[in-house]
């Protein structure tokens, strides 16, 4: 194609998106009612994925070593311990340690444990993560049955009541976008087809006179490209506002805290190329799928 | 040249609109088709345009097999032929230019060579200072004369018109008549299915009549009428 014809293209595409005002509104708002709805889910869906990240990089194994093991016994179970392949790492914290980072994460009440610094109750302990948090579960179990370990923990039941959860979340943010995606397609394919019923006779002129598929299908092709973007416009804007507010909001109360927010920037952006991207996407097929059924002439 | 050889054409609903047509239509010759409503002209004129498909049978147009010219192809056969309607078909968002230079842009023509020969269609059918109108603000007959000059701006060596004078009055036809002959005269073939007693009667040409799918009557220089 020449890009001159392409230029044509484009200026009739957009005179058709002027000639069929009210079309053109439905058509956008649908996209834009759509988007802003995958648009929220995307948000909470990539701000969930970002929690069970923190929480699986997080996750450890607690290997409490026997007190009757001796030096020797501990260097030969940590070797054995990082023998497994799923192992990445292996770190090693002593019973006064361990009694440390205990007073300081109970705060005030924490100084009461004070007094066990003279005859420490706790075990020397191995801090174990495993190259993949799936793994947990296994390897937890593994090094429970070694020599010289008592216990083997990985905050059982939380971490699998989370991750359960998120998972849960996350297949249900991705259905629902999917759903949402369908639809918008099928409500901006029946408002083109409305559009080019009215062109009927256009179209049968147009192949009357030679044009191919392809010169008819250009214009409304790129008519559904830009209806697409236009609706994506609005969701952006609703979307970034009110993101960037949360965040303002959220990001000082949650300091410390293992549930984080994604940061603004770059977030913000992805969302929005996401939402043009989506909404072009929409518009594009929503179209082709309409003018398909008018070149059968 | 056009020549259709043992055409049939039976449609899905069980009604037989062509039944047996065997016709030579040679370069530059000026045919009338004629025939009651129902008796298969519009088929007949159709399939001449590939908009209908013969169920079987041969349709060879500018050596162009049309019953197996494959979909793809269509485009590029009917560039190659003017097609005139009853009811213009013109587009009424577009000037008279628009209109004409549509059947160029879809070629892609060159702009340079769509301008001057806009205008020299558009000259022929006296339109040339209506250039700028819009169809709508134009009376019946001068529609027509868009309608024409859109379908031989590409020079096509074939014209089928169906029915072009069936909506105007008697009076602007001879007018649109006169464009056709200047336009055979020219060596271009032109098929033309009418109505119009007067005008076959008058402007004497090859008359072909067709009645129930069949053609009953083949005359050089023939009438009107289409009874055996």
């Amino acid at each position: 194609m020449k890009i001159r014809t392409l230029g044509r293209h484009a200026r009739e595409s957009f005179k058709s998106i002027g000639r069929n005002g009210w079309m053109t509104f439905a058509s956008v708002s649908a996209v834009t009612v759509t988007l802003i709805l995958v648009g929220v889910f995307f948000v909470i869906m990539m701000n969930l994925n970002k929690v069970a990240q923190t929480i699986e990089e997080d996750v450890q194994i607690r290997v409490h070593i026997d007190v009757a093991a001796n030096a020797e016994d501990q260097k030969k179970l940590q070797s054995q311990i990082e023998r497994m392949a799923e192992v990445k790492s292996v770190e090693f914290s002593s019973k006064e340690e361990e009694l440390q980072v205990l007073i300081k994460s109970m705060g005030e009440d924490g100084q009461a444990f004070k007094l066990f610094e003279q005859d420490n109750p706790l075990n020397d302990v191995f801090i174990v993560k495993t190259k993949n948090p799936q793994d947990t579960m296994k390897i937890a179990e593994k090094i429970g049955k070694m020599e010289y370990v008592t216990k083997s923990v990985y905050g059982k039941g939380t971490v699998e009541k989370l991750f359960n959860f998120i998972e849960a979340s996350r297949n249900v943010g991705i259905a629902l976008i999917i759903g949402l995606f369908f639809t918008a397609v099928f409500l901006i394919s029946n408002t083109i087809k409305i559009t080019i019923i009215a062109r009927r006779r256009e179209i049968k002129i147009m192949r009357l006179v030679g044009a191919t598929n392809s010169f008819i299908r250009w214009p409304f092709f790129l008519e559904g490209l830009w209806l697409g973007i236009l609706g994506s416009i609005i969701p952006i804007v609703l979307i970034a506002i009110a993101y960037y507010n949360a965040y303002e909001f959220l990001a000082p109360k949650l300091v410390g805290n293992f549930i984080q927010v994604l940061p603004v920037n770059p977030f913000i952006y992805q969302v929005s190329g996401v939402l043009i991207l989506m909404g072009a996407l929409i518009g594009v097929w929503g179209s082709v799928m309409s003018v398909r059924k008018f070149l059968k002439v | 040249m056009i020549e259709l050889q043992e055409v049939y054409k039976k449609y899905p609903n069980g009604v037989t609109a062509i039944n047996g047509i065997d016709v030579r239509i040679n370069q530059g010759e000026f045919v009338y088709v004629v025939g009651p409503s129902g008796a298969g002209k519009s088929t007949f004129i159709k399939m001449m345009y590939r908009e209908e498909v013969p169920t079987s049978g041969t349709i060879t147009m500018n050596g162009v097999n049309l019953a197996k010219l494959k979909m793809k192809k269509v485009p590029l056969f009917r560039r190659n032929l003017g097609v005139v309607f009853q009811d213009f078909k013109l587009l009424p968002t577009l000037t008279v230019y628009e209109n004409v230079a549509f059947a160029l842009e879809v070629i892609e023509a060159q702009p340079k060579y769509m301008k001057k020969r806009v205008m020299e269609v558009l000259d022929l059918v006296n339109l040339k200072h209506k250039a700028r109108m819009l169809p709508t603000e134009l009376s019946g007959g001068e529609q027509q004369r868009i309608s024409i000059a859109r379908s031989i701006v590409n020079s096509p060596k074939i014209v089928i018109a169906d029915e072009p004078t069936g909506n105007l009055d008697p009076e602007t036809s001879w007018e649109i008549m006169n464009i056709f002959e200047e336009i055979n005269n020219r060596g271009t073939t032109i098929v033309m299915a009418t109505h119009n007693r007067e005008i076959v009667n008058t402007i004497r040409h090859r008359v072909i009549a067709i009645e129930g799918g069949k053609i009953v009557r083949d005359e050089q220089r023939g009438e009107y009428g289409y009874e055996n």
